[in-house]
């Protein structure tokens, strides 16, 4: 647990979070191993975890008939996975696997969820650090939107 | 062997008169993706050697067809091969498609700024390319990796459309493999089995092996990427005056005379094509240039 609570604290994601939250945050973390190629969520389960990843690589992928999945992007070493469990209805709307062996660590979002509905000022924090990640992915789906390495005779 | 007069005469005018193109034979063409192919060239009549510096351009002239400026992508350790490569999307890269070995094509050249690889001595180098932007880089890449020592962290950050379009792939696999590059790769989008990264060129900035404030950037790609790869080379802490990016305008003369790459207060060929950031950020944002 102890070892939890450094990794957390040390993560960018909780960097500057005051101790009394960590603490509180540290209580609904778990480590969590995936292989390569293992389903880490899949789209329409319940959303009850996000992610912080310590080692490897996962990729968000959308099914669609007749093709393989698309993958839509990657995230490795040191990135969020998965907003859903903060945003209701709390559903996957994509498919998570990892890539390569990928070590992370789970936190539970049920439990933050209750945690944020009783404290809103760590609620306000946790949805503040949120938004950052959700205004980065959706700048870079921007950019991919644009095809720019697209055709433009 | 006695020299021809006629020839040493146009050797001469060749090398005084930047309009007057240059024949030279076509020695191999490579297909490197789809739409995307490499020539390499050789001086025609007893022209030995086309030196040049990385980052530069050249006017290739197709008989009959037309004119277009390509910037070089080959060694300029290697100045007796002129390669170029560049995407078949227009008419004349069309007809430059078609053409096989012994075929001639006119040379004018080499044209504009290069990349300041002396600014960026005893420290650290990003090189951030974008699709077919790779190829005015790899000259810069060629130079940097034969004096690797003078350098501090190289890091290739490379970015393109689907793994299918990526570029130069042996060559990527190589520089991989050194233990003194850092090269990251990723594609705007992928189908499942694909092992790399997924998403656009300024994701990998945040991460990238380099320290911010003793960094020279050199940015190549379409305009949009260079800019936004500038706003997060910015963010990361480089200083914009270490940032340098490579423009393309529709240029026709390449020497500052026609004005048709004129892009505010200066011309594209003649001034560039590779500009400061700090120089040109403002102009990058009006959609009128």
């Amino acid at each position: 647990m102890e070892d939890l609570q450094r990794i957390l604290a040390e993560h960018k994601f909780f960097k500057g979070l005051q101790q009394e939250y960590l603490d509180l945050i540290v209580g609904c973390a778990s480590n969590v191993r995936f292989d390569a190629g293992q389903k880490i969520f899949s789209e329409g389960e319940e959303a009850n975890q996000f992610y912080l990843i310590r080692t490897g690589k996962v990729a968000i992928e959308l099914k669609a008939p007749g093709q393989r999945e698309i993958i839509l992007e990657t995230l490795q070493e040191g990135d969020i996975l998965g907003w859903s469990w903060l945003i209701p209805p709390y559903f996957w709307h994509y498919d998570g696997k990892a890539l390569e062996l990928t070590r992370m660590i789970a936190m539970d979002g049920k439990c933050l969820r209750s945690k944020c509905e009783q404290d809103h000022d760590l609620g306000y924090e946790l949805l503040k650090r949120f938004s950052s990640i959700i205004v980065q992915r959706f700048e870079a789906t921007r950019l991919q939107l644009l095809d720019v390495y697209g055709d433009r005779s | 062997m006695a020299t021809d007069p006629k020839l040493e005469t146009l050797k001469v005018e060749f090398k005084r008169n930047p309009m007057m193109p240059w024949p030279f034979r076509i020695n191999r063409v490579k297909r490197e993706t789809e739409d995307t192919f490499t020539i390499e060239l050789q001086p025609s009549g007893d022209l030995e050697e086309f030196q040049f510096q990385p980052g530069q351009f050249n006017m290739l002239y197709v008989y009959g067809v037309g004119e277009i400026p390509i910037s070089i992508s080959g060694d300029p350790l290697q100045p007796r091969v002129l390669v170029h490569t560049t995407r078949a999307v227009g008419t004349v890269t069309k007809a430059m498609a078609k053409l096989r070995r012994g075929d001639i094509i006119g040379i004018r050249g080499p044209f504009g700024k290069p990349w300041p690889i002396e600014n960026a001595v005893g420290q650290d180098i990003v090189f951030v390319a974008g699709g077919i932007g790779l190829a005015p880089l790899r000259p810069a890449l060629y130079e940097v990796v034969e004096q690797r020592e003078r350098f501090g962290k190289v890091v290739l950050l490379y970015g393109t459309r689907t793994p299918a379009d990526v570029l130069f792939r042996q060559e990527l696999e190589h520089w991989r493999a050194r233990f003194d590059l850092e090269v990251f790769v990723t594609v705007d989008r992928a189908m499942s089995g694909w092992k790399g990264n997924v998403g656009v060129v300024t994701t990998l900035i945040p991460r990238a092996p380099f320290d911010p404030r003793n960094t020279v950037a050199f940015v190549c790609g379409p305009e949009v990427m260079m800019r936004f790869t500038a706003i997060e080379l910015v963010k990361r802490g480089v200083n914009p005056n270490t940032i340098y990016v490579s423009l393309e305008r529709n240029m026709k003369c390449a020497i500052g005379l026609c004005g048709h790459c004129q892009f505010g207060s200066y011309f594209v060929c003649k001034d560039g094509p590779v500009f400061p950031y700090s120089v040109i950020k403002d102009l990058l944002v009006k959609w009128e240039l």
